[in-house]
């Protein structure tokens, strides 16, 4: 621990939970330390009590939830015992707080600069003007190109990483002791993410602010923290240096969500078959929105010429940023969206020119699994019923379809006695694995994964990436496998498309595209992963 | 079951129920209680409430039994609200389901023509229908149910709307359903919801309707209904008001009971809106 005297000590701090809750408390007896000029990382997979700590501090809890012990000091004062009016003034001026989705963390009908200012505004008596140039100088610190046009701008003008930069600069326009950071670069593209996570350690550094930073990624924290936190259920079971934590983990659980790091380094490659399941060729998709008569409408192109084989039983990673076009190139294949141009040929049938009723009768030959855990099942039916709808619709009777839905479930490793359950009674993984088998239950020859891991935590990714590359085994699926995540894609995938801007960068086998990236652009992917000197040594380290 | 006890702990939507029980269990026990006709004439007209026996709550001017006809009334307008508001929501559905799956062209149609409704006062129209199509029960009933239909119509296409991208309806498309058992079986389910709370603020709407078109005379006189006997009443409004008031509160009641059970009905099943 740091010699420096401590900016925010928790002591014992538990935070009780309303009845009917998973369990009696969120935080039991957390006692951690932030020194000034230190960042610490605090880990734990969904459900830790990582955010609710986050919420504690700053007295942001839901009204149901109550601290019920313990104390927080900052500053010489006990928040816990702090009024209302203490914590107003604590709360921006002393502890600042920055949010995973800067979107709904923002005013949308306020600028940006405005929202800035409205921070001296409530906090200080400076004039106008000067308010004015501090607000400037406080977007050029987070580097945002052209702080002028961005003060002016509402937030949906700005990116996503941009956005967060604003927040950034609001969170620290007062120069606060302590930077409490929910998850912030959760929901922004690698690339992004690393540039906001090397802006942070750069802020933090120049201006000494004690940092607690909040993410479930073991990557994120071998970028940047000095020391770590680890939760689970609500307890802290393992803190120390960033060092000691990563490389010497202690306790099972740490060493647990360690392995489950994907190590970003493909598989020994597997032998593919020399015949192609699918063969896409030249597929384009553009968006026309607005505009009359022709005029003045925008024109997006979201997938541009795509071609790329699939051999028979191989998985074909597609990897992208947001905004890339590969969700619209896997809704086109499962012809959920109409290709403008380009043919999409599974087992010698064209399925960009078959009309919709054709397709409706075809569909089980290729199926998709979403990304959305909870909001690709329907939640008024049994997850029997949804496993097996798709066999209902094409004819098979009832009871037989339900049983065999029943079977699936095993196959996926779920109870078969919980198939009378609502979705809602599930965790993320479980779900997964219902809409995976839901997929399956049609046999279909080509299984079109959207981003299938992204929505889970580590060690659940690690299950279900472990059952798909054994499903893909057992039943000879051919698989293509939409992620943002390289670490993901590196895993699985035999080969890989790299997409940007519609198009398709880089294909090849995954080794190559890994070990030996072409394109500059896969090279940036690659280099952006956060933490990827710990993911490649991690990855010997398994071996 | 959880919407069951989360209704149950509201005292207001209990409240609510327990009127609307006494309201109904009025409209079964009319028959027993008053077996004779409750527009025969039964005794001197305009009898104050509770002072003979034999009319508990008096007589109106054309001495029938006011206690008589609160209960037939009651039937009547339970009738009313419950048909037309069936006939209402399931327009309202249908109209809103399709505008709202499909979309296009099919969206604009169908919305241009529920602004067209909408743009009318309902009453003016619904006076229109009743002028046109006369006044028996059943026309004065199907008119409520068709000038009461735009509003839902709007809710369940602006539900069908945020739920018609979601991925388990694409889910349900990859595996190879037709639209029609996508609209009806699985989005439709999701969107219930708001449009049954709904249903009961067109059923108090449809009560008053039904009373207003009375009130007027222009509902069928052949039939004991609160209105018409708050229209009758109107002859006699600054001496005998109970004539109008009598019915006038039992209206009051009906309506504030279907109202709580809808609030109620609302904070169980949308259970995150509760409080906001």
């Amino acid at each position: 621990m740091s010699e420096t005297e401590a900016i925010l000590s928790l002591d014992r701090l538990s935070v009780r939970l309303p009845r009917g809750a998973d369990r009696t408390h969120a935080l039991s007896d957390v006692s951690l330390e932030i020194a000034s000029n230190e960042i610490l990382c605090v880990v734990g997979e969904s459900g830790s009590g990582k955010s609710m700590m986050a919420n504690a501090v700053m007295r942001l809890l839901p009204n149901e939830v109550k601290i019920d012990g313990g104390r927080v000091m900052f500053e010489g004062r006990d928040l816990c015992a702090a009024t209302l009016a203490e914590m107003r003034e604590v709360r921006g001026a002393g502890i600042a707080m920055i949010f995973q989705e800067p979107m709904t963390a923002l005013n949308p009908l306020r600028t940006i600069g405005d929202q800035i200012a409205e921070m001296f505004s409530i906090h200080t008596d400076l004039s106008k003007a000067e308010i004015g140039d501090k607000v400037l100088a406080l977007l050029a610190d987070v580097r945002i190109p052209d702080p002028k046009v961005a003060a002016r701008a509402y937030p949906h003008e700005l990116s996503g990483g941009q956005r967060q930069r604003a927040m950034i600069a609001m969170a620290l326009a007062l120069d606060p002791k302590l930077l409490i950071a929910d998850e912030p670069t959760t929901a922004l593209d690698v690339t992004t993410q690393a540039q906001i996570l090397k802006l942070i350690r750069d802020l933090q550094q120049r201006r000494k602010t004690a940092v607690m930073f909040i993410t479930h990624d073991f990557g994120v924290v071998a970028e940047i923290a000095d020391r770590v936190v680890v939760m689970q259920h609500g307890v802290i079971v393992e803190q120390g240096t960033a060092r000691a934590v990563l490389h010497h983990p202690q306790h099972a659980y740490t060493k647990q969500l360690i392995a489950a790091v994907p190590p970003l380094k493909a598989p020994p490659p597997r032998a593919l078959a020399s015949d192609n399941i699918l063969t896409i060729t030249d597929v384009s998709k553009t968006y026309r929105t607005g505009g009359f008569l022709g005029r003045g409408a925008r024109v997006t192109p979201a997938v541009r010429n795509v071609s790329f084989n699939l051999p028979r039983g191989a998985t074909l990673g597609i990897v992208g940023e947001s905004g890339s076009g590969k969700s619209t190139l896997a809704r086109c294949i499962v012809r959920l969206i109409d290709p403008d141009r380009g043919s999409i040929v599974l087992d010698g049938n064209d399925w960009a020119k078959m009309t919709r009723e054709k397709v409706r009768r075809e569909t089980r030959h290729i199926q998709m699994v979403f990304q959305d855990p909870f909001g690709s099942l329907n939640p008024r039916r049994k997850a029997a019923e949804l496993v097996a709808q798709g066999p209902i619709v094409h004819g098979t009777p009832r009871p037989q379809a339900i049983a065999d839905a029943k079977e699936l479930f095993s196959l996926v490793g779920l109870d078969p006695s919980s198939a009378d359950r609502y979705p809602h009674e599930f965790s993320g993984g479980q779900r997964q694995r219902i809409g995976l088998a839901r997929a399956l239950a049609l046999k279909p020859d080509v299984l079109v994964a959207d981003e299938p891991v992204s929505a889970l935590d580590v060690s659940v990714q690690a299950q279900v990436l472990k059952l798909l590359a054994e499903l893909r085994a057992r039943l000879g699926l051919s698989i293509v496998f939409i992620t943002h995540d390289l670490r993901v894609a590196a895993q699985i995938c035999d080969l890989v498309a790299v997409m940007k801007d519609g198009e398709v960068v880089e294909y090849g086998l995954a080794g190559e595209v890994f070990g030996n990236p072409q394109h500059p652009y896969t090279r940036a992917l690659l280099d952006s992963i956060p933490g990827g000197e710990f993911a490649r040594e991690h990855a010997t380290e398994a071996v | 079951m959880d919407a069951v006890k989360r209704y149950f702990r509201s005292p207001a939507a209990v409240a609510g129920l327990i009127l609307l029980v006494i309201v109904i269990a009025m409209a079964i026990s009319a028959g027993f209680l008053y077996p004779r006709d409750p527009l025969a004439l039964a005794g001197r007209p305009l009898i104050w409430p509770f002072s003979n026996p034999r009319f508990l709550l008096g007589t109106d001017n054309s001495g029938r039994d006011i206690a008589a006809q609160i209960f037939y009334g009651a039937r009547i307008s339970l009738l009313i609200g419950g048909v037309a508001t069936a006939i209402a929501i399931l327009i309202g559905i249908l109209v809103g389901a399709f505008a709202g799956y499909y979309g296009g062209w099919v969206d604009n149609v169908l919305m241009r023509i529920t602004e067209a409704f909408q743009t009318l006062p309902n009453f003016v129209l619904l006076l229109v229908l009743v002028a046109v199509f006369g006044s028996t029960l059943t026309t004065v009933t199907i008119a409520v149910g068709v000038v009461s239909w735009p509003a839902p119509a709007r809710l369940t296409r602006a539900e069908f709307l945020s739920l018609r991208n979601r991925e388990f309806v694409q889910a349900g498309r990859t595996l190879g359903m037709k639209n029609i058992q996508l609209i009806f079986g699985e989005i439709l389910p999701n969107a219930l919801p708001p449009v049954i709370v709904y249903a009961s603020v067109v059923m108090a709407v449809a009560i008053l309707l039904e009373s207003a078109l009375a009130f007027l005379r222009l509902s069928d006189p052949n039939v004991a209904s609160w209105g018409n006997l708050i229209g009758l009443g109107r002859d006699v409004l600054r001496v005998q008001w109970y004539v109008s008031a009598i019915p006038g509160i039992a209206i009051l009641v009906t309506v504030l009971a279907v109202s709580l059970v809808g609030q109620g009905l609302n904070d169980a099943l949308n259970p995150r809106l509760k409080g906001r």
